[in-house]
């Protein structure tokens, strides 16, 4: 009976296990803190700022697809109502002259956020899977479409706006530079990643896990699925208003965007991508998807239609994200052979860049043909000039595509052959995970 | 009054049955493969953009029947080589990678034909009033999509009744693995019905096109409403997407019929509601609110009928 128990107590932590586990939230803090000082430019600190904000909506997301397995349409409903909730808030306070000071307001944006999941959940959560994608979506629709009847309080198609810096202050601190805008969003992804961490780690975060994977098997245990669905739901929720309330401050204004299918799909976007698998996943996708969309729309005209691409490609080559890509070396790491990996990399490698910039080149001509028609055919892309109405490009373009092609599947078959060898020496060597 | 009632149903009743026409290609997918197809509306666009394309080479007549065929070659074409890859990583991964191709169709559409509606005109053949009812005049090529669309669904109903195809869809549509066990050619048969499907939604798009508006939005705006449609009627029944289409679509055209608000009918009550915060819900007309008559529609099913109206799988 004692060796039972025993067994069901987990062991209590060493300190060096302690220090570790405290030291990473400290090292990140520190990171953040730094992070102004090594790049201090406007746009530098307005990208942070949009990132800090992606992964608290996303790391929120995570709760629902990764830890719960309910896969939303419909997120940005309360990302979006916190937004709007923020600034009504904001307006009030600054009118009243409240003592209240800005750095506490998302927090209303978070409990505006669960007084919704709450509302919405409970109707939404009674079924899982396709279904529940279905209602999340057909909810979605409602909100964003009331958005733009009830005038008065969302604004219609321009939104709302207030003014961040006439809030009461303390410490002398306006929030009018964007650097003081950036600490407030650094401190609260640093408090809003910590509590999501913790949430995990909770009995209902494990309970989550379970109704993700047997929820036939969870109702044997004793638990409701519906009512696990719905707590996770209301917390989502939660950590989502807080980042639409972020964003609001951010911003300065809200509008129905906030609410509408984009954004709903950019954080399933940018949580899928980064892997719903590890919790950090959710981190890694958010950075990714903010600088990606901020640097190639940049570069190309199209990149939407290269990051819906890109995303079909996470999915069906890739589904652990791009966290999972890399957690799927650390047995080769730990063994010792990732080496024999490297090669058959890098020859796998060429072919397949031939191959992309190929389809680049293509869709670039393309999209000159049919978007700019009659303008001058010297277009620029990523960076690269070239003639788009010259035979030599459709031809440079085509011998890419098929010899590309050809090339990668001979190639991509050693690596498959590569990777087997390596993982079974990893395995035999006893490194499993 | 009267009036009013026979053009809203004709109208509803249009506008049901061009529901059906993809709700049923979805429904039968989502049964058989177990994928809920979210490009399953970019299908209906394609069809409507294939539509006009090949209207201005060769003629309407010739696009009715050619771009429901390359619209269903498409998506043939995406279930053999696409979904069929992604299907050992999961439900979710299957349904994200459609939710990714109506993004990716949904930009190759506004680069191809631009952003703003192309000019899809009727066909002058049928560009003239069909009849007049109590001095409105219907027009002749509504009353041709409603005979295209009854067509096809009684051409469907035979073919699931009666062939032997039709006798393994319903077959699948229950026990999808004891088809498998049958030794029938379960690939194949989902490439079919994936194929004929998007086929379906094309022909819809097709004749929808013109009478509608053929813009690169038309996916985004009406793929919500399709699964309202199947959740309401009931994931994977059949009969439930039926029903549900024709609710929809005769709850949605009469709505937007309406000019009554709540300022209307208790106005002279309480004058003070028009200037409170409460002014948006006192003066909106039904038919301001009917595009969100199918998502609440959608909630008060949720909450007293979670099945759907004719569901009885769980997923």
């Amino acid at each position: 009976m004692s060796e039972v128990t025993s067994g069901v107590a987990p062991p209590y932590p060493a300190l060096s296990e302690k220090l570790r586990f405290y030291g990473i939230w400290l090292v990140t803090g520190l990171i953040l803190l730094a992070l102004p000082k090594i790049f201090g430019s406007g746009g530098a600190l307005t990208t942070f700022s949009l990132i800090g904000i992606s992964i608290i909506f996303s790391l929120s997301y995570n709760i629902l697809l990764g830890q719960t397995g309910l896969l939303s349409f419909g997120h940005a409903v309360y990302y979006g109502l916190g937004g709007f909730l923020v600034i009504h808030v904001i307006n009030i306070i600054s009118a009243n002259k409240l003592p209240i000071p800005l750095p506490l307001v998302p927090i209303i944006g978070g409990l505006t956020g669960l007084f919704f999941a709450a509302l919405l959940g409970w109707v939404s959560t009674q079924r899982s899977g396709t279904a529940f994608a279905m209602i999340s979506l057909g909810i979605a629709e409602l909100i964003a479409s009331s958005a733009l009847i009830l005038r008065t309080f969302f604004g219609g198609e321009a939104g709302i706006s207030a003014n961040r810096t006439k809030l009461f202050r303390v410490f002398d601190w306006n929030f009018g530079p964007q650097i003081q805008i950036y600490y407030l969003i650094a401190a609260w992804t640093l408090l809003a990643v910590i509590a999501m961490y913790a949430l995990t780690r909770t009995p209902l975060g494990r309970m989550c896990n379970a109704v993700r994977d047997n929820p036939e098997r969870v109702q044997f245990v004793g638990y409701d699925p519906h009512v696990v669905r719905y707590l996770a739901f209301c917390f989502a929720g939660f950590f989502a208003g807080i980042a639409g309330a972020l964003a609001a401050i951010n911003f300065e204004i809200a509008n129905s965007a906030y609410l509408g299918a984009l954004q709903s799909g950019t954080v399933l976007f940018s949580t899928y991508i980064g892997g719903i698998g590890y919790f950090i996943g959710p981190i890694v996708g958010a950075i990714f998807v903010t600088v990606l969309s901020l640097s190639l729309s940049d570069l190309t005209s199209v990149w939407q239609l290269y990051f819906g691409l890109f995303f079909i490609a996470v999915v069906t080559f890739a589904p652990g994200g791009l966290t999972g890509l890399l957690m799927m070396h650390r047995p080769l790491l730990k063994s010792g052979t990732l080496g024999k990996m490297l090669p058959s990399y890098l020859i796998a490698l060429v072919p397949t860049l031939a191959l992309v910039v190929g389809l680049v080149l293509a869709t670039e001509s393309i999209v000159h043909h049919t978007v700019h028609a009659g303008d001058d055919p010297n277009i620029k892309a990523f960076g690269v000039n070239f003639n788009a109405s010259s035979p030599i490009t459709w031809i440079i373009a085509l011998f890419l595509i098929v010899a590309g092609s050809f090339a990668a599947r001979l190639t991509w078959r050693r690596l498959a052959q590569a990777w087997g060898d390596a993982l079974s020496a990893a395995h035999e060597r006893g490194y499993h995970a | 009054m009267l009036e009013l009632i026979v053009i809203s149903t004709l109208n509803g009743v249009l506008f049901g049955m061009l529901l059906f026409l993809m709700a049923s290609g979805l429904t039968v997918i989502f049964s058989m493969l177990g994928v809920l197809n979210f490009a399953h509306a970019s299908f209906y666009m394609l069809g409507a953009f294939f539509g006009f394309q090949l209207s201005r080479w060769f003629g309407f007549w010739p696009a009715l029947l050619v771009a429901p065929l390359l619209a269903g070659g498409l998506g043939a074409a995406v279930e053999r080589f696409g979904l069929r890859q992604v299907h050992k990583n999961g439900h979710v991964a299957e349904l994200l990678f459609t939710f990714g191709l109506a993004f990716v169709i949904e930009e190759l559409v506004q680069i191809i034909w631009g952003k703003s509606p192309v000019d899809f005109r009727i066909p002058s053949v049928l560009d003239f009033p069909a009849f007049t009812i109590f001095s409105t005049n219907y027009p002749a090529y509504k009353m041709f999509m409603l005979l295209v669309s009854i067509a096809i669904f009684v051409g469907l109903l035979l073919v699931l009744k009666k062939s032997r195809v039709g006798l393994i869809v319903q077959a699948a549509l229950t026990h999808p693995h004891m088809v498998g066990h049958l030794g029938h050619n379960v690939g194949r048969i989902f490439m079919l019905v994936f194929g004929v499907g998007t086929a379906l939604a094309a022909v819809a798009g097709v004749i929808a096109g013109p009478a509608l508006v053929t813009q690169s939005n038309m996916a985004a705006l009406l793929g919500p409403i399709l699964f309202v449609v199947v959740v309401v009627g009931g994931l994977g029944s059949l009969p439930g997407a039926f029903i549900g289409s024709l609710l929809i679509g005769l709850v949605q055209t009469f709505a937007v019929s309406m000019n009554g608000s709540l300022e209307g009918a208790f106005g002279p009550l309480s004058p003070t509601y028009a200037q409170s915060w409460l002014a948006d819900i006192w003066s909106v007309t039904i038919a301001q609110i009917a595009p969100i008559m199918p998502y609440m529609l959608l909630v008060l099913i949720l909450i007293f009928r979670p099945m759907g109206l004719l569901g009885t799988r769980e997923t």
